[in-house]
């Protein structure tokens, strides 16, 4: 097993320094679609951080035996189960929150987040430090996500988790809520600037021109 | 990884182990899962169906439930009553060939392809089933918006036109615009307006927003920055009241088909 430094890395690392969605941009199209409001995107983060960590782990478990011919298919297959497992436990214990996310639980399956890791980190490591890998990138994932839908949520509906902060104009309140936010194409631009504001902290990740 | 890996015996080893051991963990969790989300499903419509007739009131649903409503089955060609088992699907009959009817086009207002023969009603009773004083009949009600099919409970008045409440309990319009049609503020302005005009057709108008006259008892604002879901709340109004929907039920409440129990 790896030394605590070692840990440290591949759990925290993801979160800024090598972020799946900021630096790699990889994991976009859910980040669009369930960022509307922030009780949606807590759910998919934990739906997929369990995914990619325990994907990880299976798949490292038997990385000595995945033949290399059909090894992308071996981590579908993996992926796909535990996905509709995930799917169906929020179907059964949070059936409100799973009626919201709809298609977009089962789509955790096409996450490139949860292939890439799988594809890059779980087939050379050892199970115990690729689980940590799995929950690493899940909490960058996390990261953006739950920054994503704060300001989508608090711009576009004047609530967070569904709690009014700033009441509405059709309300009675005096807040105009910006329906942009609510559209999936201000995602990309709150993305896009996230991704700006990290490249001016940390300019080793700007790419050469 | 070892060379022998991608022999093909092994490769056939192992991918068939592991569609064997996924295959029992999904079928396992679907199965075991399975009560559990159908008491969720059908909580969840218990909950809607309580939720538009105002009886809604936190505490135990399966008990206020069987304490207040009464769920009926109406043949909707001719409008009569008709018997199913309790567990009669209506919304997989929508689509059964041999339990639905098509719609053609200029029939198909609220772009739904296909009605089922029978749907359920929902008899509320504020003081419980056994007083027989009929406070309100909730109606299912479905009908395509902009992306998404966006269903509903609409419930009636005794008198069979007065709407008492709107509940859209499942849509997938865009959230924040479209959306809305889920918002309690939105569907309030329901309550009170008449389903059916005089002569018994459709008669709700879904205006644009802020041009609803007060007085009118069939106008209602549409959505703001949401002008093809509230075309698709029209033409669900329009289609449900219409021939095609409830009218045939709706005009035996209206002679008294309910008095009698």
């Amino acid at each position: 097993m790896a030394n605590a430094k070692e840990i440290k890395t591949v759990l925290f690392g993801p979160v800024f320094a090598n972020n799946p969605i900021a630096l790699q941009v990889l994991g976009i199209c859910s980040a669009l679609a369930v960022t509307t409001k922030m009780d949606k995107a807590l759910v998919m983060c934990i739906a997929l951080t369990l995914v990619t960590a325990f994907s990880n782990f299976f798949i490292s478990l038997i990385r000595n035996h995945i033949p290399s011919s059909v090894r992308i298919i071996v981590q579908m297959t993996i992926i796909a189960s535990l996905v509709i497992v995930v799917d169906q436990l929020l179907k059964a214990f949070a059936y409100d929150v799973a009626k919201e996310l709809s298609v977009f639980v089962g789509l955790i399956i096409t996450n490139c987040i949860v292939m890439g890791r799988a594809e890059a980190f779980a087939m050379k490591s050892a199970p115990g430090i690729s689980f940590l890998d799995g929950i690493g990138n899940g909490l960058g994932y996390s990261v953006v996500l739950m920054t994503v839908a704060f300001i989508r949520e608090l711009g576009g509906s004047g609530t967070l988790f569904g709690i009014e902060i700033m009441p509405l104009v059709k309300d009675g309140g005096w807040y105009q809520p910006m329906g942009l936010l609510l559209m999936p194409p201000s995602a990309f631009i709150i993305i896009a600037g996230l991704i700006w504001l990290l490249r001016t902290y940390r300019t080793e990740q700007v790419e050469k021109a | 990884m070892s060379s022998n890996n991608d022999s093909i015996s092994k490769t056939l080893i192992v991918v068939i182990s592991l569609c064997l051991v996924c295959a029992v963990i999904v079928s396992t969790a679907a199965v075991q899962l399975r009560p559990q989300q159908t008491a969720n499903k059908l909580l969840d419509s218990q909950k809607n169906v309580l939720a538009v007739t105002g009886l809604l009131s936190g505490s135990d649903i399966n008990e206020l439930y069987s304490k207040h409503i009464e769920e009926r089955f109406v043949d909707l060609d001719t409008g009569d009553f008709v018997e199913k088992p309790t567990n009669y699907d209506y919304r997989k009959f929508m689509k059964d060939p041999d339990e639905s009817i098509r719609l053609s086009g200029d029939e198909d207002l609220a772009s739904i392809k296909s009605r089922a023969n029978i749907a359920p009603v929902y008899l509320a009773y504020n003081n419980g089933v056994e007083s027989g004083e009929l406070s309100a009949i909730v109606l299912p009600i479905h009908g395509y918006g902009l992306w998404s099919t966006m269903h509903a409970f609409l419930a009636l008045g005794a008198d069979g036109t007065t709407i008492k409440g709107l509940n859209y309990y499942e849509q997938g319009e865009t959230a924040g615009l479209g959306g809305e049609v889920q918002n309690p503020k939105w569907v309030a302005q329901f309550e009170g307006k008449k389903l059916l005009d005089q002569s018994g057709a459709p008669a709700i108008k879904v205006v644009k927003p802020g041009n609803a006259s007060a007085d009118s008892a069939f106008e209602v604002d549409g959505l703001s920055g949401a002008t093809l879901t509230s075309n698709g709340v029209q033409y669900t109004f329009d289609f449900w009241a219409g021939a095609k929907g409830f009218a045939p039920f709706l005009a035996k409440v209206r002679d008294g088909a309910l008095n009698n129990g």
